[in-house]
């Protein structure tokens, strides 16, 4: 973009370019197991970002040195892929996926069970395909969902949620034009359950009182998506029950036939 | 890429099934897992295509930006072809510089497409000797359950039909279609101890011996070839491959044209 700096992010209604409300999220769908190879795996769309996510492990880690004799490395990549985003960028790790690497790892270390599994390594890895803003919370939040998808032990699920201020308002999940030209944003990521804060990162500037209201809404809006996680595992795993439960009706079925003949 | 391993009884039942002309996963010697292509996946991408060949899962992605022509062909476009083995693709996938798989893979993808003039690259030239549309095929491997060379030519060629040049963002008239001239399609076939097996699963890969990969344009002409591996094949089996790989090509150039 860059060329339309008198952008007006929201219009005297108080809607938003893509007509939210200042409160409203983009619309998000998830989905978990999605890939064959990978022990676990998660596929999410938040408005226009479209991101894969998958786990291996744990498996053994290495070079040896790398081993922690008390427990499990959480290892997290982030990547980006050339055509996901209109400028093409350029393959291969750069310092932003490296810094935001580093954040996820730290943020999903801390509700995964490591102490359970020494010298191991767990690793996530995160491909965004399409991005449109909040990619970070986007791909943590498909993240927590793959994890859990790897039968890993957690203690909760991690949910992450952007807040940001455009045309003087606190608003919720920006878009990529409210990122851009905006005055804020801030990323923020909870373990539902407790509200304990993993992940949170700002730019930009904003006084505290409107830190606080945005982060208020962000828990707010966290706790919905944690429910929309909640439903894409139990969707996954109620088919397997299911089709479980078919066949032993059908089983039990043939057993019957069997007694009278 | 097939530094997988695979266990002795695995590799002896595979074996046992060829030399009675069966598969792992019930397979004619020269069918093909299911395909599916879906176009205009990415937004973000002028053109884009992911490819389901059973479990194997590519995504290609084209970027399209100005550049500078080559010294020796002032006149036309340029097109590079680039593939990523992401570590989610494979346990045996690491993060890195390119290794050799994911370059061999690439190459082999810009070759067909390259050497079958499937692009009319004069036609991407704006000022000669200055300015040129560059086309960027982005290879993003996300499953990888064998036969990656099948899978990402099919990618690249469905996004390529699925790509509008975007001269009105760089202010240079009106959006146009990529010119698409040909369609070439690839098609790999693996020798496992004398059997030849087209479209190899991931077990296949491990235990093959020897590849060839056979890229055909809509006419049946050969317009790139590709072979693999230690093992070695005769003339005769060369020429069978050649002849199956034109007849499977006319099958599998419908999803993409579809």
């Amino acid at each position: 973009m860059g060329e339309n700096i008198d952008l007006k992010l929201m219009d005297e209604e108080g809607r938003r370019i893509d007509g939210r409300k200042f409160d409203e999220l983009r619309p998000i769908k998830i989905e978990a197991n999605v890939l064959k190879r990978a022990d676990g795996s998660a596929y999410l769309e938040w408005g226009g970002n479209k991101i894969l996510a998958a786990v291996y492990g744990p498996r053994e880690a290495h070079p040896r040195h790398l081993q922690d004799p008390t427990k499990a490395r959480v290892q997290c990549r982030y990547n980006m892929a050339a055509f996901s985003v209109m400028d093409r960028k350029r393959p291969g790790p750069d310092r932003r996926s490296v810094e935001i690497s580093k954040i996820l790892s730290e943020a999903l270390e801390y509700v995964i069970f490591t102490e359970q599994f020494p010298r191991t390594t767990i690793d996530i890895f995160i491909e965004i395909l399409q991005a449109e803003a909040g990619t970070r919370c986007s791909g943590l939040t498909a993240a927590s969902v793959a994890l859990a998808d790897a039968g890993i032990p957690m203690r909760d699920l991690i949910v992450s949620c952007a807040f940001g201020k455009i045309a003087g308002k606190v608003v919720l999940d920006l878009r990529k034009e409210e990122d851009n030209f905006g005055e804020a944003d801030v990323p923020l990521a909870i373990v539902p359950r407790t509200e304990e804060i993993v992940l949170l990162q700002m730019d930009g500037h904003l006084t505290t009182n409107e830190f606080q209201e945005g982060l208020s809404m962000a828990m707010k809006a966290c706790k919905n998506i944690y429910g929309l996680q909640r439903e894409a595992l139990r969707k996954r795993y109620s088919t397997v029950i299911d089709k479980n439960e078919e066949k032993e009706k059908k089983e039990e079925k043939k057993e019957k036939e069997e007694v009278v003949q | 890429m097939s530094d997988e391993v695979i266990s002795e009884i695995n590799r002896n039942f595979i074996y046992q099934l060829t030399e009675k002309g069966k598969r792992i996963d019930n397979r004619a010697p020269n069918e093909y897992r299911p395909i599916r292509v879906e176009k205009s996946v990415v937004e973000t991408a002028e053109g884009s295509a992911r490819v389901y060949l059973g479990n194997t899962v590519v995504l290609v992605g084209v970027k399209i930006g100005l550049g500078e022509p080559f010294p020796d062909t002032p006149q036309k476009g340029v097109l590079t072809t680039n593939a990523e083995l992401v570590p989610m693709a494979s346990p045996t996938f690491e993060s890195g510089p390119p290794r050799e798989g994911s370059i061999e893979l690439a190459r082999v993808v810009d070759r067909g497409i390259r050497e079958s003039g499937t692009l009319d690259l004069e036609k991407l030239c704006l000022e000669e000797g200055e300015k040129v549309w560059v086309v960027f095929i982005d290879i993003h491997v996300l499953d990888y359950d064998g036969n990656l060379f099948d899978a990402s030519a099919l990618g690249a060629l469905a996004a390529l039909t699925n790509t509008t040049v975007p001269a009105s963002r760089f202010e240079l008239g009106e959006d146009f279609k990529l010119p698409i001239m040909h369609y070439p399609i690839a098609c790999t076939t693996i020798k496992v101890e004398n059997s030849l097996l087209v479209d190899p699963s991931l077990e296949e890969e491990k235990v093959a011996c020897a590849r060839l990969t056979v890229t055909t344009d809509e006419n049946g002409d050969i317009r790139a070839m590709q072979k693999g591996l230690g093992g070695s094949f005769t003339l005769e089996q060369i020429k069978n491959i050649v002849t199956s790989s034109q007849e499977l090509a006319k099958v599998n150039r419908k999803y993409v044209l579809d």
